[in-house]
């Protein structure tokens, strides 16, 4: 029993490890800031959440797994928030996400309708 | 007084699980403390339905298994984008309706977005939402709403 709760917790952590560098590529390998924030999030919810996942079969019922399902929680709600700070910050700052398709008609939410949209949609 | 009942249990439960401590003396000085904090709190008027939104916590139990599974499938998505030598992305910007008819509700549905892997959230102003997608697949399926009516019936309102 003991070994096989062993080999499951090793394949979420080795698979945690993995999409943790799957994010990094991603990061790498995007061409826009935008972009690259899809690339980060993979990071943040599959390789945290198996790495934890892992951990906690690690620890199995004790007080550390209460805290390591904290921690997982504190991520979740907080890592959006960011993200989201990052991606609305990028576009005040006037940084235009290179588009394959701009389905928005040329309005952000919040905007005044079609400011400064022209140059980069439809490329 | 209800909104504070629970937010003193919440964080009386938060510091027990992360003290592990269960002698009397420090029992007795962690209920103080965690009455003292939510006092705190409630003098800065955030323990109402809004700031400490307890009664989600039924409805979290399947909003939140979901959320995970979409996470997942769109995750290993954007694995394979990412490891694929061609890169086969198609950006696309794109403006969903949210349909949620409280602020909870909105940034439930907006923290959700930017949580699956392959969609942020870049803008969000009353009901509307801008989106960008890592692929124009990516962003069709949001506009298709199921995301939007799960977080609708997750706040308590009618599924649109």
């Amino acid at each position: 029993m003991a070994v096989i709760v062993d080999i499951l917790s090793w394949i979420f952590l080795v698979a945690g490890g993995a999409f943790c560098v799957i994010g990094m590529i991603g990061l790498i390998r995007m061409p826009d800031v935008f972009a690259r924030l899809h690339g980060a999030s993979v990071t943040d919810t599959l390789g945290a959440g198996f790495i934890i996942t892992g951990l906690v079969l690690q620890a199995g019922l004790t007080q550390v797994s209460a805290k390591l399902i904290i921690i997982m929680g504190l991520i979740l709600l907080t890592s959006p928030v960011a993200t989201h700070a990052l991606a609305q910050a990028a576009l005040h700052a006037g940084i235009r996400p290179k588009l394959a398709h701009d389905e928005t008609g040329g309005h952000i939410a919040g905007a005044e309708a079609g400011a400064g949209e022209d140059e980069s949609s439809n490329s | 007084m209800l909104y504070f009942a629970s937010a003193v249990a919440v964080t009386y439960a938060f510091w027990l699980v992360l003290s592990g401590h269960f002698t009397p003396t420090l029992m007795i000085i962690g209920a103080v403390s965690s009455v003292a904090v939510v006092a705190l709190a409630s003098r800065m008027a955030v323990i109402d339905r809004e700031g400490h939104p307890i009664y989600l916590l039924v409805r979290a139990t399947w909003y939140w298994p979901w959320l995970i599974w979409q996470i997942i499938k769109s995750g290993l998505d954007v694995s394979r984008i990412i490891l694929s030598p061609s890169l086969p992305i198609s950006p696309t910007l794109i403006n969903v309706k949210a349909s949620q008819k409280t602020v909870v509700g909105v940034v439930t549905y907006a923290n959700s977005i930017t949580l699956t892997p392959g969609t942020v959230s870049v803008e969000v102003e009353d009901d509307e939402i801008t989106v960008h997608a890592i692929t124009r697949d990516g962003a069709m399926d949001l506009a298709g709403g199921d995301m939007d009516r799960k977080v609708t019936r997750f706040e308590g309102g009618a599924p649109a």
